[in-house]
C-alpha cells in the first residue's frame, strides 16, 4: 500500500468503514511508515475533539410552527367538552337547561376562534411558493366550474377585476377538518384569500373583522354559506372587499 | 375519502420526518452559512418532502431529506450567483491543496486546542465545497459513507476522497490558526 492510499483509507479506518482485510493492511501499513502513524494519530485526536464538541444547530421553534402548520391538520380531539356536559347532565334539569346555554356560547367562541386560527393557518399556507392556486384563470367561468364535484357546494366565484380586486384562482383547502373552498384574489401585490362552507343557518349574519397574528379576517354568513375574507391589507380595505363582494352577489342574484 | 387519506399521510410524514428536523436544519447552516437562508431552504425542503411522500420507499429517511435539501440548497446558490456580493466557493483550488502538509512541529507532540463551538464552526464555515458538505455530513449528521454516497449522489469512493481532504484541510486551518495564536 502506498503512502498516498493510505492517507485516503486510514479515515474510512477511522470511521470504522473498513472490512477486516482492508483494515488489516492499512493498519500494517501504518505500523511500517512513521509518516502516515503521525498522520492518524492527528486525524483521530482532531476526531475526538470534535466529536467532544457541540456543533449541531438547533431549528427555532417558529420554524418547527411554521412546519407543523403547513401539513394537512388532522381535528383536534376535544374529549373535554363531552365530559363538561356530561357532568351537566347530572344536575338538575333546570339548571342544565340554564347551564347548558352558558356552555353552548362558550363553545362556540371557542370553535370560532379555532377556526379563524385554522383560517389564518390556511391563508399563511397559501402564500408560500406554489400554494397559492389549485387553478389558475382570471376568468369566474373557469374558476367556478373547476370547485364542481370536489365539494359538496362550490363556492360563488365573482370578478371583481372592476371593483380593485383582481380574481387571480381557486383551490381547495382544509378547514375544521372539512374540505372547502378558497377563492384568491389580489389587490395590488397583496393576497385575499376568500374561504367558503357550507352552513345549515341561512340567515344574514353582518360582517365582523378580527385580527390574528397580523392577518386581519372577516366574517360574514349569508345564504347558508359561511364566508372569511383573509388578508394582510388594511381592515378598511378589507371591509371594502366584503361589500364589494356582497353587492355584487346580490346583483347576481337579483339579475 | 380523499381527505382523511391526506390527513392520514400528513400524520405518517410528520412521525417519519419531523424528528430529523434538527439534523437537517444544522445541514442546512453549514450549506448555506446563514440562518435565515437555512430556515427557508429547511421549510421548502419539508414541504417538496411531503408532495414526494407518496413515492418514498426508504431505506432511510434522513439521507432522503437531505438530498432534497441539497436541491433546494443549489438552487439557492442558483440564485444568488445572480448577486453581485455572492459568495464564490472556489473548488479548483481546493482540488489542488494538497491531501497533506507537512508541518514543521513534529507531529507526535501536536495536540489542538480544545476550541469553543463557535470557533471550529468558523473553520468549517471556511471549508469550500463538495468538502464542506461531506465533513458535514460524515462528522455531524453521521451519515456512513454510503449513506453519505446516497444522498449526494457520488461514489463512495468519491466520498472517501472528499472526506480525506476535508479532514486534512481544517487540520491544516486549525494547525495555522494556532500557530498565529502563539
Amino acid at each position: 500500500m502506498t503512502c498516498d492510499e493510505a492517507r485516503i483509507l486510514l479515515h474510512a479506518l477511522l470511521d470504522n468503514e473498513l472490512d477486516a482485510g482492508h483494515a488489516r493492511e492499512v493498519e500494517a501499513h501504518i505500523a511500517s511508515c512513521p509518516d502516515c502513524a503521525a498522520e492518524f494519530a492527528a486525524q483521530r485526536e482532531m476526531q475526538r475533539v470534535l466529536a467532544d464538541t457541540n456543533l449541531r444547530y438547533t431549528a427555532p421553534a417558529s420554524l418547527r410552527a411554521r412546519i407543523e402548520a403547513s401539513l394537512p391538520q388532522a381535528p383536534r380531539q376535544q374529549p373535554s367538552r363531552r365530559s363538561v356536559l356530561r357532568g351537566f347532565a347530572m344536575g338538575s334539569a333546570v339548571s342544565a337547561l340554564a347551564a347548558s346555554g352558558v356552555v353552548a356560547v362558550v363553545l362556540r367562541q371557542d370553535d370560532q376562534q379555532r377556526i379563524l386560527s385554522e383560517v389564518v393557518s390556511a391563508h399563511l399556507r397559501s402564500l408560500q411558493a406554489g400554494h397559492l392556486t389549485d387553478v389558475v384563470s382570471t376568468d369566474q367561468h373557469t374558476v367556478k366550474p373547476w370547485f364542481n364535484g370536489k365539494l359538496d357546494v362550490a363556492p360563488p366565484v365573482i370578478d371583481l377585476t372592476a371593483q380593485g380586486f383582481t380574481l387571480v384562482g381557486g383551490r381547495l383547502d382544509y378547514i375544521d377538518a372539512r374540505a372547502i373552498g378558497a377563492v384568491v384574489y389580489k389587490r395590488r401585490q397583496h393576497v385575499v384569500n376568500l374561504f367558503v362552507s357550507q352552513t345549515s343557518n341561512t340567515e344574514y349574519r353582518t360582517p365582523k373583522t378580527e385580527t390574528m397574528q397580523g392577518f386581519n379576517c372577516r366574517r360574514w354568513g349569508n345564504r347558508g354559506l359561511n364566508f372569511w375574507a383573509v388578508s394582510d391589507i388594511g381592515a378598511d380595505e378589507l371591509a371594502e372587499f366584503v361589500d364589494k363582494f356582497e353587492a355584487a352577489m346580490k346583483a347576481n342574484v337579483e339579475g | 375519502m380523499p381527505v382523511n387519506d391526506d390527513l392520514q399521510k400528513a400524520q405518517r410524514f410528520r412521525e417519519a420526518a419531523l424528528p430529523y428536523l434538527d439534523d437537517v436544519y444544522t445541514l442546512a447552516r453549514y450549506l448555506l452559512r446563514d440562518a435565515s437562508d437555512a430556515e427557508d431552504a429547511v421549510q421548502e425542503c419539508y414541504l417538496r418532502a411531503l408532495k414526494h411522500f407518496d413515492s418514498y420507499r426508504g431505506p432511510a429517511m434522513k439521507p432522503w431529506l437531505f438530498a432534497i435539501l441539497r436541491n433546494v440548497c443549489n438552487a439557492e446558490y442558483a440564485r444568488r450567483a445572480h448577486r453581485p456580493s455572492a459568495i464564490e466557493d472556489t473548488p479548483g483550488a481546493a482540488e489542488q491543496t494538497p491531501i497533506w502538509q507537512e508541518s514543521e512541529a513534529s507531529p507526535e507532540t501536536e495536540v489542538l486546542r480544545s476550541r469553543d463551538a463557535g470557533a471550529i464552526r468558523k473553520l468549517i464555515d471556511a471549508l469550500a465545497e463538495p468538502f464542506r458538505e461531506t465533513f458535514v455530513l460524515r462528522e455531524i449528521n453521521n451519515l456512513s459513507y454510503r449513506e453519505i454516497a446516497e444522498a449526494v449522489g457520488a461514489p463512495v469512493g468519491t466520498v472517501m476522497s472528499r472526506l480525506a481532504r476535508a479532514r486534512a484541510m481544517l487540520r491544516a486551518a486549525w494547525t495555522a490558526e494556532e500557530e498565529q495564536a502563539k
